[in-house]
């Protein structure tokens, strides 16, 4: 059974003539790592937002586990472009957001989850530190942190590097890579980077018309666990150029 | 807190500048009963501290405290409403800008015969200058929260009423203790405004007094009474946002 799977949605914002999203079909197998890739104002964040369901289908059904996400709440994961991070909650108030919404938890549970999920991000002792206090790459990793506690294993995350200089950027690649490969979690990523998107995914999915009618699967010729090396291969700077290629024509277009 | 420190010794000199040109001024006009020195204020003040401060201060603190409560009340009351609901806000904002509109000071008469000269009619004055800074600027601090931290919340499951606790409340907050810094000074104002149109005791009523008897001292020693209040507790609501705002206006 798949993890997420989309049947036929389409999607129209208010005020355009036309869908974004035309009966669009795809899914993602459990513990799997994609990339969906596209240009600017494609359509692909308005993918995730139907999945988190801020956004409502047009028409079609999105199934989280094999059920319609209408019946279920707590399935997904959302960890959006800009940090978010509120700067008036410590980073373990912050990272308490998600418990205190699901509910159900004491405090001394909430603060064993908090204290373990910062841990695993490597922000032991951070805890009672005010965001504005951290860097950049802290602060993602605390709002991943935050995204994890949610309990859920699809996790949405849309650009969460984009804002990063470029060495933060990297080693931040590497270091989700290494989280999804301890947590088991199923990660769907957005991006624009071509590079960010072959060193992360199993298989990229590219966003290769507008209004969105189908994701190209274009399968990433590298095993787990990768390193940057491995970007240098011949294979893989062909399917990077391949996947440049295929998203300037659409640009042009 | 050391660099807030630094200004203090030129504002002080600078202020007594002000107050010696004053001085310097008054005594070369030399008619107290209409420009009296700074000197012969303090006197006065001194003079008249038992009226003052047992029978004027209480009189006027009790109409700008209970016209500020209901203006906080009110205040806070109209901007959860406006923020709430689309339609209230386009049905309250113009009534609520319109009632700045009044010229306070010329129906405040009227007010006086609707609730004759008891403490009613001044608190409805303060309520009507001191309500409208707190329900724009809380309505402002409710709109500065930014709508991708409430979809954040409403991924996790969160309600209206979880985003209005854990975003909209610390939004507004900084916005709130502005506002109430604005209000005191203005119900202050307010207080002393319908004091002088019509009652038996408060500075206000007792500056006027002391008008009619062209006692320029006595006309300004309860106003320096009211400025030291006002400024004692905007100072106070100052601690106590520096205790409980501990961000401000972060990106």
């Amino acid at each position: 059974m798949s993890q997420l799977e989309f049947d036929r949605v389409s999607y129209q914002y208010p005020g355009e003539d036309s869908d974004i999203i035309d009966g669009l079909s795809f899914s993602v197998e459990p513990g799997s790592f994609h990339c969906i890739i596209g240009v600017s104002g494609c359509g692909k964040s308005t993918i995730f937002r139907m999945t988190n369901g801020l956004l409502q289908p047009k028409s079609g059904v999105i199934r989280v586990g094999g059920r319609p996400i209408g019946e279920q709440k707590h399935y997904c994961g959302y960890m959006p472009q800009k940090d978010l991070l509120f700067p008036w909650r410590t980073v373990g108030e912050n990272l308490a957001l998600p418990l205190e919404i699901i509910g159900g938890y004491s405090r001394a549970q909430q603060r064993e989850l908090i204290d373990d999920a910062l841990a695993d991000v490597g922000l032991e002792g951070c805890r009672d530190k005010r965001p504005e206090e951290l860097s950049g790459g802290m602060r993602q990793r605390a709002a991943f942190a935050r995204t994890m506690l949610t309990g859920c294993d699809l996790l949405l995350l849309d650009e969460p590097f984009s804002a990063l200089d470029f060495l933060t950027r990297i080693s931040m690649q590497e270091w989700l890579l290494g989280q999804w490969e301890k947590h088991k979690k199923t990660i769907l990523f957005i991006t624009h980077d071509v590079e960010e998107a072959i060193f992360l995914s199993g298989s990229v999915l590219a966003v290769t018309e507008t209004p969105i009618r189908a994701l190209a699967e274009v399968p990433v010729p590298a095993a787990y666990p990768r390193t940057r090396e491995c970007l240098a291969r011949p294979d893989m700077v062909a399917l990077r150029e391949d996947l440049i290629g295929v998203l300037r024509r659409q640009v042009r277009s | 807190m050391r660099k807030a420190n630094k200004g203090n010794l030129p504002a002080l000199i600078f202020l007594f500048i002000l107050l010696f040109l004053w001085q310097l001024g008054a005594m070369r006009v030399n008619a107290a009963y209409i420009l009296p020195t700074p000197i012969q204020i303090l006197q006065r003040l001194w003079e008249l501290r038992g009226p003052l401060f047992t029978v004027h201060l209480p009189a006027t603190m009790a109409v700008t405290g209970i016209g500020l409560l209901i203006s906080i009340g009110l205040g806070l009351l109209l901007a959860v409403a406006m923020d709430w609901s689309p339609l209230l806000q386009k049905c309250l904002y113009p009534v609520v800008v319109a009632s700045q509109t009044i010229p306070t000071t010329a129906i405040a008469p009227l007010f006086v015969l609707w609730f004759g000269y008891g403490i009613w009619s001044k608190v409805l004055v303060t309520v009507l200058i001191t309500f409208f800074p707190i329900t724009i600027t809380v309505c402002d601090g409710f709109r500065a929260a930014k709508t991708e931290m409430g979809e954040l919340l409403l991924t996790y499951g969160a309600t209206k009423w979880d985003i209005f606790l854990k975003i909209k409340i610390p939004c507004a907050l900084p916005y709130f203790f502005s506002a109430i810094k604005m209000a005191i000074p203005m119900s202050i104002i307010g207080a002393a405004i319908g004091e002088w149109l019509g009652s038996q005791s408060g500075l206000g009523y007792f500056s006027r007094r002391m008008m009619t008897q062209l006692d320029g001292a006595g006309v300004f020693a309860p106003i320096v009474l009211l400025s030291a209040v006002a400024m004692l507790v905007v100072a106070l609501v100052g601690l106590l946002e520096n205790k409980v705002v501990k961000w401000r206006g972060e990106s």
